[in-house]
């Protein structure tokens, strides 16, 4: 077709569109009123103060969700903040000048400089470090190429720079990979006299020193330091010029004093010597002390002083596993401050903890001393970053940074917190919504009259603003009563369902319940059986509802239920625990025997509303829960119809299974809950030189479906396929399964399938050639839409298939309706053959996506949104019937009146089709909808680095008034109706008197 | 630049591509990719900070870096081949580029912006298609607005019916008013059976 009459229909039917579904935008003065946005930025490794000079004090973060944030002091805001990209994880970060921040990520190939007051990227310098070493960066208290600025070293494995701080210009590099192959560099350190030292480790000859010229870069000597034993080349510590270092086996501790003309002296010292204790297991911490060391030692953490003339050791002070150090902060010339946080004895549980500041010389005294409470579910303290100012009596006083084991940050002052960052909700894992409990207590008189007057008043305000009567401050008073309304943040369920608690588990294995009305934190709980427990660390995998009473249940709360692992190197055994959702307290927890693999929420509940769940352990048993005699009983009434599948993306296989005979408990050594056999009853094997799995959607099973049929202009009908056991399964070619530019079009190739998961049948398939993944789908009803990339024309794509039952095309006869003959409403059934119709179309999409789903409503009666997360981090509401492959270039009148908008090759973007508006939600991973009790509202909740939450209506809400709706001008126009027939009757009456009269 | 700063209604981005091999010996097939976005003033209403948290995303998503203020940019370690690139920046619409490096030519770089389909010349000069408006606007309170809504249709229609039709009846000529009067009683009114019968007199 001739482009240019395409691209003039496109034109049209753009400008067409636009009048007609500029659905659901927003006004600028609607901002806030039901939607919220929170930022955060992760759990923080790297913090540097910024409190010199007179600017504002501010702490510059790195963090582990791959974010720097510039934060005021004093309260904790964000003052800026940087995401970078996946992988490019932040090695170190440091602060020059006062001017410039510094941070080195991706494993030491990316240095960058922001500006410090708004985060403008200064410069960037791109190396190539040795992979696979941790980098390292060190300013330098010298300006070497003369440009009044102190210039940084950067060093990895074998590689060293010399950069310069103003421009981000290589001054000098050196690669010891030519002098020795397998040397790492661990430590550099500058001597007095101008000379940098490098140590680090060689597998040849253990020890290596290297010395440096500072200027140019010239290595000047190569020291191999023999060592009688072998080393561990995890970590060392270069303290004020000597070297240390533990052997491979643990028992010695090697010092070695470097001295500047080339000697080295090496003194060998027992580790059990210095515990007196037998060593079983040690480690040298991270931790930068000023002339000490820290090991971690049996699990005792043990700081031992260094003697930089001797390199003799002394042990200053042990603590216990659970103390943690920050690195010596140098508070004036020689003092340089250490903070030690322990929890007090009882601590931990209750969160008390003692902050103690001392300096290096004089390390058994107490520089500062506080006790300091954080909020119980905070847990432990497991990072410490000290900051020191001065006071008006010129002594010192301390300020420290801490991370909490929930990945919160939080400042202590003075034995104060003085802010606390829920920083936690950045790396979100799972996410539930409940019901809030019921009104129980009708509001005081008073009360209401108190309501009653604002409200008149609300009214009154607002009708003066929609007649533009209203001065600017009683516009600005008319803003401030939609934003705060009392009624959207109260703690209980309301009319439209619009409140709710959204429960969400994060990375940290806290559970936080947020207000879906202002998005504050309703309780948070850090579940004491995710815990780390001796050594072992556990990973929460999901949050699954498990007891949801009914609506009018009114002493039972609902209880969610949320699944973990422990994350031992042999053991990887399930972990249960079910919450409370209205108190926050965890009700009990379960260690299970076996890792679950799989885990299968069952559509029966037992009398006390417990849903049946069905975990699937590593060996193919299926463990029924709750363990109780009663849901074995249901269980097995519905055993036979209990089928389930795994997905292996490895091996490119889909199994189903079915529930055999019950495991006999003794004979079988499984003791714990009802545990059956499974056997396979089908699989899909894709071929593995061809097809690799990329992605596989299901329907949601909470999904609510207003119609089998959609009747279309013609009064034909189309009868949907909505089989419930169906997924949709998208392969890809081996060499397309990476990124975009990985492979070639012709290389590139891939394969829909949608599979019915009771008997394995393959119902369609679709090939698409030279088109290649991350596949993104939904699965909605009898639709589903999927995203990908077109290599030939180089645009990603999103695609629809649509199936219908042809079984059914048959019966349309009135007489066989109003006989009952129809089979419109009988099941469907998988094990009947069915006849699918599928009907499919393509369309070209803009932007890359990082996650998809689609409105859900309370009864499945209006239109549909799909949500799209791109590439911006917005949220792109687009309306379904876009994605209706019966759209043709020019509708016929029939189909005009179905509401068939004609096709063009491209979807359109409006930008006030973004739900998130000006808003992005960083790093977004996930997109949540829950349907409000009112039709026509659908709840969103997205989630990333940044929280978003709003309320989104896909057909407009046609089922209630909208938010601005005036009802003093309604009163009014009432009020002054009869007030007009009133006057006009009198008059009337009097016009007849004096008619008669005449 | 200052918020005073006259803004010029014209945004206009330049991307200027050039790449150049980098001399490491393990990754001789890699090289930069360097370009150039250039924004001169915004008519939105956007902070000036924001401008500092524009990314440009290479293949979706595998690499990711921020523009300078100067509004270059720079991807390591990309290979041969051809590669997607996108710009990353609240109130503007970028359109997606192709981006083609040659091995052949030392890494020389072809772009296209696949939106529009038009090959960027050498010194490449990239307009985002359109700057976005995230808001619906509220239209200002005008009489002529009110009239054209239903509400407004209606009302009118009901004074042209109150007071323009029985002036339309007094100009009509009383003679003639009764004649037609006449003649519709003369009429049978159309009875039900009529109707159902299908016959019409």
């Amino acid at each position: 077709m001739n482009l240019q009459v395409l691209q003039q229909t496109a034109l049209g039917v753009l400008i067409l569109c636009s009048i007609w579904i500029c659905c659901d935008a927003l006004y600028e003065d609607q901002v806030g009123v039901w939607d919220w946005h929170q930022q955060y930025i992760g759990k923080v490794k790297h913090a540097v103060f910024q409190t010199q000079g007179s600017g504002r004090k501010r702490v510059i973060v790195g963090t582990e969700e791959d974010a720097i944030a510039s934060l005021n002091l004093r309260t904790g805001e964000v003052y800026w903040r940087r995401v970078l990209g996946e992988g490019d994880s932040v090695n170190a970060l440091d602060i020059i000048n006062g001017k410039y921040v510094i941070s080195l990520s991706k494993d030491g190939s990316n240095v960058r400089a922001w500006h410090l007051p708004d985060g403008a990227l200064v410069w960037e310098s791109l190396l190539l470090p040795s992979m696979g070493s941790v980098a390292s960066l060190l300013v330098l208290p010298v300006d070497i190429n003369n440009d009044r600025m102190n210039d940084m070293l950067i060093f990895s494995g074998s590689m060293l720079y010399a950069l310069s701080c103003h421009d981000g210009g290589i001054i000098w590099k050196a690669d010891l990979q030519a002098l020795r192959e397998d040397l790492v560099i661990k430590k550099v350190s500058l001597s007095s006299d101008g000379t940098l030292f490098g140590v680090g480790f060689s597998d040849v000859s253990g020890l290596v020193i290297v010395e440096i010229d500072l200027r140019f870069g010239h290595i000047r000597k190569i020291n191999p330091v023999g060592i009688s034993k072998a080393l561990d080349t995890k970590e060392l510590m270069l303290v004020n010029g000597v070297a240390v270092a533990l052997d491979a086996a643990f028992t010695t501790v090697v010092t070695a004093l470097i001295k500047t003309g080339g000697d080295v002296k090496i003194v060998e010292t027992l580790l059990s010597d210095l515990v007196s204790a037998e060593v079983k297991s040690a480690q040298i911490l991270s931790t930068t002390l000023e002339g000490a060391v820290a090991f971690q030692v049996n699990g005792k953490v043990v700081v031992v002083k260094v003697d930089s003339a001797t390199g003799q050791l002394d042990v200053l002070e042990v603590f216990e596993s659970s103390v943690v150090l920050s690195n010596s902060l140098n508070v004036v010339e020689s003092k340089h401050a250490t903070a030690i946080v322990e929890p007090t004895e009882d601590g931990g549980s209750i969160g008390k903890f003692s902050l103690r500041v001392v300096y290096a010389n004089s390390w058994s005294v107490d520089a500062a001393k506080d006790s300091v409470s954080l909020e119980s579910h905070r847990g432990l303290i497991r990072k410490v970053f000290l900051n020191a100012y001065l006071r008006t009596d010129r002594s010192y006083g301390f300020r420290a940074l801490v991370v909490g084991e929930d990945d919160s940050l939080s400042l202590l002052q003075q034995g104060e917190v003085v802010w606390t960052r829920e920083d936690g909700l950045a790396s979100i894992i799972d996410t539930w919504t409940s019901e809030l409990p019921l009104e129980r207590d009708r509001h005081p008189v008073s009360e209401v009259e108190h309501d009653l007057a604002d409200w008149l008043r609300g009214h009154w305000l607002k009708l003066k603003a929609t007649l533009f009567l209203a001065s600017a401050e009683e516009l600005a008073a008319v803003q401030a009563l939609r934003l705060h309304s009392s009624d959207k943040t109260k703690m209980a369920r309301d009319h439209n369902g619009f409140r709710k608690l959204l429960i969400v588990l994060t990375k940290a294995g806290k559970v936080i319940a947020l207000h879906t009305g202002d998005g504050r934190i309703v309780w948070s709980v850090l579940l004491p059986s995710l815990r780390a427990e001796s050594g072992i660390s556990k990973v929460p995998l999901k949050l699954m509802p498990w007891q949801v009473p009914h609506q009018h249940a009114l002493d039972e709360n609902p209880v969610v239920l949320v699944v973990g692992r422990s994350k031992g190197i042999s053991d990887s055994t399930g972990i249960l625990s079910w919450v409370d959702v209205y108190k926050g307290k965890e009700l009990r927890s379960s260690k299970l025997n076996f890792p679950v693999k799989l885990m299968i929420p069952l559509p029966f509940t037992d009398t006390s509303e417990q849903r049946l769940h069905l975990f699937i352990d590593d060996k193919q048993k299926a463990h029924v829960f709750p363990a109780t005699e009663e849901s074995l009983s249901l269980f097995l009434k519905h055993k036979a119809n209990v089928v389930y599948h795994i997905v292996d993306k490895e091996k490119g296989t889909i199994v189903g299974y079915t529930i055999k005979n019950m495991v006999d408990g003794i004979t079988e050594g499984e003791t714990d809950g009802h545990v059956f056999h499974t056997e396979p009853i089908w699989s899909v094997i894709f071929p593995s030189e061809t097809e690799v799995i990329s992605t596989v959607v299901t329907r949601r099973p909470d999904e609510a479906v207003h119609t089998q049929s959609k009747i279309l202009g013609s009064r034909d009908v189309l009868y949907k396929y909505l089989n419930k056991n169906m997924i949709f399964v998208a392969t890809v070619t081996p060499k397309a399964a990476q990124h975009i530019g990985s492979a070639t079009p012709e290389e590139a190739g891939l394969v829909a399938y949608l599979i019915d998961t009771v008997t394995g049948r393959v119902l369609h398939r679709v090939s698409h050639p030279f088109m290649q993944g991350p596949v993104h789908a939904v699965f909605n009803e009898n639709w589903v839409v999927y995203h990908y990339f077109n290599l030939k024309m180089y645009r990603y794509e999103m695609s629809v298939i649509e199936i219908y039952d042809q079984n059914r095309m048959g019966d349309k006869g009135v007489l066989q309706l109003m006989l009952g003959r129809h089979n419109a409403s009988s099941p469907v059934s998988s094990y009947s053959i069915p006849s699918i119709e599928v009907k499919t179309q393509t369309y070209f999409f803009t932007f890359s996506v990082k996650a998809m789903t689609v409105t859900s409503t309370a009864r499945g009666i209006t239109g549909k949104h799909i949500l799209v997360g791109t590439v911006n981090d917005q949220v792109l509401a687009l309306d379904k019937r876009f994605f209706d492959p019966r759209r043709t270039v020019s509708p016929s009148q029939a189909e005009r009146e179905e509401g068939i908008i004609p096709l063009t090759d491209a979807i359109p973007i409006f930008p006030q089709s973004y739900i998130t508006h000006v808003h992005q939600v960083e790093g977004l991973r996930g997109i949540l909808t829950v349907p409000a009790r009112l039709e026509s509202t659908s709840l969103v909740f997205t989630y990333g680095l940044d929280l978003f939450f709003t309320r989104t209506a896909p057909s407009r809400t046609y089922d209630s008034l909208t938010e601005d709706f005036s009802y003093a001008l309604l009163l009014i126009t009432i009020v002054a109706l009869i007030i007009g027939i009133v006057v006009t009757w009198i008059l009337s009456e009097r016009k007849e008197l004096g008619e008669k009269w005449k | 630049m200052g918020l005073r700063h006259v803004c010029k209604l014209t945004v206009f981005c330049a991307i200027v591509l050039a790449a150049s091999a980098i001399s490491a010996p393990k990754a001789a097939s890699s090289y930069v990719v360097e370009g150039r976005v250039k924004v001169e003033g915004t008519t939105t209403k956007l902070p000036l900070s924001k401008t500092a948290n524009i990314k440009v995303v290479l293949n979706g998503g595998e690499q990711l870096t921020f523009i300078r203020p100067d509004g270059y940019f720079a991807f390591q370690g990309v290979t041969a081949g051809t590669h997607l690139l996108e710009v990353v920046a609240m109130g503007y619409y970028f359109s997606p580029v192709r981006v083609d490096v040659s091995a052949r030519l030392h890494g020389q770089v072809r772009a296209i912006a696949v939106e529009t389909r038009r090959t960027l010349p050498d010194a490449l000069v990239l307009e985002p298609l359109r700057e976005e408006f995230y808001y619906e606007r509220r239209e200002p309170f005008s009489v002529v607005g009110l009239l054209k809504s239903p509400m407004g249709l209606m009302v009118g229609f009901m004074l042209v019916a109150v007071f323009l039709l029985p002036k339309l009846m007094d100009s009509i000529d009383p003679e003639e008013m009764k004649r037609v009067q006449e003649e519709m009683r003369n009429q049978p009114a159309p009875s039900f059976s009529n109707l159902l019968q299908g016959r019409s007199t």
